[in-house]
């Protein structure tokens, strides 16, 4: 190599930041800025499993809050989630798949029409959900449930703060993503499905019902479990639409107000009458809440996976 | 690609206007190649575009029943356009849009009238690339059944019998109708592809090289079918491979820059081309 070094030198000398140290000291920063994500997620899961395991018995999980929310469990906030998923589910889906359809199947991309339903689905996914909140009582509470209280003569039933105002609510907050999973898992369906399917004298519609919603079934599901896993946390959307402080019985209809797990740990943090005897309780909450959200997630990856060796043939 | 206009201008053969042409004239045009008693297919003045670019300049071509008709041509001179308006798969593109007339039997295939759906129904399609669907073999090969609405499990299970047989793939899969179509070898997935076709009873089967994706086992499988296919179906195939067209079609169609320049028996399109430019492409000095 001797006939090399002479040109070698003639180079000239390299500035500070390219040195083997600087080289180094990069690595070592942005390594530790990816270690550090690691270690905050690391400190949350850890202070919430020291000091949430001890309050998590099945005494907890199944029974009321007691004495003014510093004794007792969370029984009532944890049905009441899950209702609300539920209810928010039945309204999501078929308003998400079916408007991310017809973006894709049936929809002219340069239409105004288009691109109207595709400027307001990316804006709808960047309001903050308190206005969601507020959009949802002004809407829902005090627009529809009060005019169907009025065309049903009744005094108040629909005009107030419930369950199903506040499944809608965050029906509607999460129906972007549902809108934009489900679109992204039709495009992924090979174009020549969807031929296939209409040469054999398919209808666009039984093609989309019996070809293409089919393999797209894995992202749809996808899409729908995260927005469970977030809409189980969002504590803004429905804190004006039908989520209660307390309540001593659970929601037997979707005119009744709930209690919600999110909404719960709120409460829990900033309305105790007793912190120190509310502690065990609030970090027992956050923990359940992060165990759901957890296996939520968990759920819909394995589904996926499940659903895309299916198609693959493997099974 | 350079070829001469005068070529193709001074036959008529290259622009045949058949369906106003009496009788007489028409047995000259044909170039003593016996005329084609009941046309299944018939192109006239037919003409093609994709936004501002012509795919296909004012065809005229007629396709008789119950035989192989094979369109070869270079890539891109609109043998797939043809192929995919016969059955209307070109309504699928934007800006697509077309002038002049195509008629299956007494049916205008262009007009906005027709129900494409029953359309597809009797002109079938074979892609070039095997598209069963992720489904089983048995759901594949009644997806067209079922989506005319049989329901009944012993007809659905009879004619899935009765099309795979036809597609020569029964025997290798009479016991595993269960299994993923996916899990099938390409050649078999290509023969599934045809009995799913099949199943639906379509009067003509149109096949986009419906071989080309396979290793050449397996492709003269599927050459073999087409000719005993053709006993019940008129079959119109888009080839790139010459020797392919040789064997298995009755009539060649030649096209070239979106024009019809050659259409006539496959046998003397390959002994005895009348223009130059179907002579140079067959014998390979372009394409």
């Amino acid at each position: 190599m001797s006939s090399v070094t002479p040109v070698a030198r003639a180079l000239p000398q390299r500035s500070a930041p390219t040195s083997p140290w600087m080289d180094r000291a990069f690595v070592f920063l942005t390594g530790g800025a990816a270690l550090l994500i690691v270690i905050m997620l690391a400190i949350i899961v850890g202070n919430v499993l020291l000091f949430g395991t001890g309050t998590l018995t099945l005494d907890f999980l199944f029974s009321a809050p007691r004495e003014g929310m510093t004794a007792g469990g969370i029984f009532p906030a944890i049905f009441g989630t899950a209702a609300l998923v539920l209810l928010m589910v039945v309204a999501l889906v078929p308003f998400g798949v079916g408007a991310a359809v017809y973006l894709h199947e049936y929809a002219r991309p340069a239409s105004w029409l288009t691109r109207a339903v595709r400027f307001a689905v990316s804006n709808l996914a960047g309001v903050p959900s308190i206005v969601f909140g507020l959009f949802g009582l002004g809407f829902f509470v005090q627009f529809v449930g009060r005019n169907m209280d009025r065309a049903l003569g009744l005094d108040v039933l629909w005009g107030q703060p419930a369950l199903l105002w506040a499944a809608l609510t965050l029906a509607l907050l999460n129906l972007p993503v549902v809108i934009v999973t489900t679109e992204e898992a039709l495009r992924t369906v090979p174009p020549d499905m969807r031929e296939a399917s209409l040469a054999l004298g398919a209808t666009r519609w039984q093609t989309v019902r019996s070809v293409l919603l089919p393999q797209a079934l894995p992202g749809i599901l996808t899409g729908t479990i995260l927005s469970v896993a977030r809409g189980a946390g969002e504590v803004a959307p429905i804190m004006f639409t039908g989520a209660a402080y307390f309540l001593p019985y659970l929601p037997k209809s979707p005119t009744d107000q709930f209690m919600e797990l999110g909404y719960h740990v709120y409460v829990l943090a900033t309305q105790s009458p007793d912190v120190e005897a509310t502690r065990p309780l609030l970090y027992g909450t956050v923990l359940v809440l992060l165990i759901l959200t957890f296996l939520l997630n968990v759920t819909a990856v394995m589904l996926r996976s499940r659903l895309r060796a299916r198609l693959a043939g493997r099974t | 690609m350079p070829t001469s206009p005068t070529l193709v201008r001074e036959d008529p053969i290259a622009m045949p206007n058949l369906a106003s042409a009496p009788q007489a004239e028409r047995r000259e045009e044909t170039g003593g190649a016996p005329r084609i008693e009941r046309p299944v297919l018939v192109a006239c003045r037919f003409s093609f575009h994709y936004g501002h670019r012509r795919a296909l300049k004012e065809i005229g071509l007629e396709i008789p029943e119950h035989a192989v008709t094979a369109i070869i041509g270079p890539s891109g001179c609109g043998k797939s356009t043809l192929l995919r308006a016969f059955n209307r798969m070109n309504d699928l593109i934007p800006g697509a849009r077309s002038t002049g007339s195509l008629r299956f039997g007494d049916l205008d295939i262009q007009a906005p009238s027709t129900d494409v759906v029953e359309l597809r129904r009797r002109i079938g399609m074979v892609f070039q690339r095997p598209n069963p669907f992720p489904k089983s073999i048995f759901d594949n090969v009644v997806f067209g059944l079922r989506m005319l609405g049989v329901r009944d499990r012993a007809e659905l299970e009879g004619r899935a019998e009765e099309s795979l047989r036809r597609a020569a793939l029964w025997q290798e899969v009479s016991d595993s109708l269960k299994r993923s179509a996916l899990q099938l070898s390409g050649g078999q997935q290509q023969r599934l592809c045809i009995a799913r076709c099949l199943a639906v009873e379509p009067e003509v089967i149109l096949m986009d090289e419906p071989a080309s994706a396979l290793d050449p086992a397996a492709a003269s499988r599927v050459e073999e079918l087409l000719m005993d296919l053709k006993a019940r179906y008129t079959i119109v195939v888009v080839t790139h491979n010459m020797q392919q067209a040789a064997r298995i079609s009755d009539r060649t169609a030649f096209l070239l820059n979106g024009e019809l320049i050659e259409y006539d028996l496959t046998q003397r399109i390959f002994t005895n081309p009348r223009l130059k430019a179907t002579e140079d492409y067959i014998m390979g000095r372009f394409g």
